[in-house]
């Protein structure tokens, strides 16, 4: 077995080529702290605001709207327990959707228990959030939204235009985690009217370890790592000069590239899609229709298991992820998946593929050779397919 | 290129399962778990001068679901009874050469299979097709 074709995308990607070849001096090289005032530090501190007017580039930002962090995680983590800190005095109630990354899901649970109020807005059947809903749930002592852009289980895109006029209306702060959109497609602070938002490096092609977050200019926030003036003060700690600048070369990348590979993506992953679909009965294909990341294909096979199918999957080659609980060490059905209304048996067999950059059509057409004699082996040890 | 926490024997048992499927007639007849749950296993005995002469499986679940259904089958047939009655979950956890931690109630599905389908044998309360 010689090939491999990646489809987890939605886990990690490929670092372009260039991204690595601009870290590289950063580690010998440009050694210095940036902040040092000796020339040693120059290097370092050039290449790091060169990096950040990138990243604001390709948000449609201020270069001094870009706080940088060591991943999307710790951006989420910012801008939620950051917001709630600085405003608790204002008010302790926040609203957020229940298909969030646990970046967001956990900070809400610990500020839950410091005696903030959650309140989770449920999700429609594709993983959409209801703007009007965050309308009703608003209330005098909320503090802070905060709806992810783009869902990473089934790549739901939110209407997050919408939810930011209703929240900008009640001046209440809106974060959106916008980690699996971003360098993939059009993102604009400007245009979405987003007050914070988070971005990772891994995901678009930029080094593991490399975040930010943008924080619109006049955002109250307080810095949860605290220590020098890094960052205008926000985000204490010697930066990681190389992480930062993979991160700003993928922005730059990114910009040129996004409308190109929107297109050849959502093309391999449409023909994808049709193909399992035409080849595999009683396929649930989850998310949005339309309004879906390019790359994302979040499918139910019923009747087996997602972490069965995955490691059969891994034997010919093909890596790929589930949602199933079998899968996960914590022994839980995916949460995106039940908040969709999705059944726990059907959520079982949840399998994604994540398309991106490295992605052929060979690869698709792989795929849709290897994939469904796998899943009529399975059903055939299922006890639960014969009984239908 | 296999990336995972099981052994070997897991990956064997699981890739190339023992005693799958279903016979006809079968003497004793068990289902434990559920869909919901995450898994379900089924298991069928066949039983002669208190010897189990054949055992079949069905299960959805995980990798390791299947390998333990798999396994314990293997280790019934040609067991009386009272033997095949107190296999443990332990015994067919090191049969696989261990499971991961999060993975252990896996063999203690496949036992409980296994004794319950003994159990129905006993009873004596299934009904024959023949």
């Amino acid at each position: 077995m010689s090939r491999h074709v990646y489809l987890d995308h939605a886990a990690s990607t490929r670092p372009y080529p260039e991204v690595i070849e601009a870290m590289q001096p950063y580690y010998l090289e440009h050694f210095g702290n940036p902040s040092s005032f000796h020339s040693f530090g120059t290097a370092p501190k050039k290449g790091i605001e060169e990096a950040r007017a990138a990243v604001a580039d390709l948000i449609h930002a201020k270069p001094d709207e870009i706080f940088f962090t060591a991943s999307g995680t710790e951006a989420n983590n910012f801008a939620v327990k950051g917001v709630a800190i600085a405003l608790e005095k204002k008010g302790k109630h926040i609203i957020t959707s229940s298909i969030e990354h646990y970046g967001i899901h956990h900070s809400c649970k610990m500020l839950e228990r410091l005696g903030f109020e959650v309140t989770y807005l449920p999700v429609d059947e594709y993983g959409m959030v209801d703007p009007d809903e965050v309308g009703r749930a608003l209330r005098d002592d909320t503090i802070l939204v905060s709806v992810m852009l783009a869902n990473h289980e089934v790549g739901t895109i939110q209407p997050i235009q919408k939810i930011a006029m209703i929240t900008r209306e009640k001046k209440v702060t809106f974060h959106s985690d916008a980690r699996l959109a971003v360098g993939h497609i059009p993102v604009d602070v400007e245009e979405l009217g987003v007050d914070l938002l988070s971005l990772s490096g891994q995901h678009f092609y930029g080094p593991k370890g490399s975040g930010a977050l943008y924080i619109r200019k006049g955002v109250r926030i307080q810095p949860l790592i605290h220590g020098g003036v890094q960052e205008q003060g926000r985000r204490a700690g010697t930066e990681d000069v190389p992480a930062i600048i993979g991160l700003g070369k993928a922005a730059a990348m990114a910009k040129d590239k996004i409308a190109e590979e929107m297109k050849r993506v959502t093309s391999l992953r449409d023909k994808l899609e049709k193909g399992l679909v035409d080849q595999i009965d009683e396929l649930k294909v989850n998310g949005h229709p339309e309004k879906r990341l390019p790359g994302f294909l979040n499918v139910c096979v019923k009747y087996v298991e997602g972490e069965g199918m995955i490691m059969m999957l891994v034997a010919k080659g093909i890596m790929a992820a589930s949602g199933s609980a079998c899968s996960s060490k914590a022994l839980k059905a995916s949460h995106v998946l039940t908040a969709m209304g999705v059944d726990h048996a059907t959520a079982q067999g949840s399998l994604l593929f994540s398309l991106g950059r490295e992605t052929t059509e060979e690869d698709v057409d792989y795929v849709l050779t290897e994939m469904p004699p796998i899943m009529q082996r399975l059903r055939m040890m299922s006890p639960i397919y014969q009984k239908k | 290129m296999q990336h995972s926490d099981y052994s070997e024997k897991v990956m064997d048992h699981f890739t190339n399962p023992r005693n799958m499927g279903e016979m006809t007639n079968p003497d004793g007849v068990s289902e434990v778990g559920n869909a919901s749950c995450g898994d379900m296993m089924q298991i069928q005995i066949k039983v002669e001068g208190g010897i189990i002469q054949d055992a079949k499986f069905k299960t959805f679940g995980c990798v390791a679901a299947i390998a333990t259904s798999s396994i314990s089958t293997e280790m019934i047939i040609g067991k009386t009874l009272d033997e095949a009655e107190h296999l443990t979950n332990d015994a067919v956890a090191n049969a696989l050469d261990g499971l991961p931690s999060h993975k252990r109630h896996c063999s203690v599905l496949a036992a409980e299979a296994i004794q319950a389908a003994i159990q129905n044998y006993r009873n004596g309360t299934l009904e024959r097709t023949d």
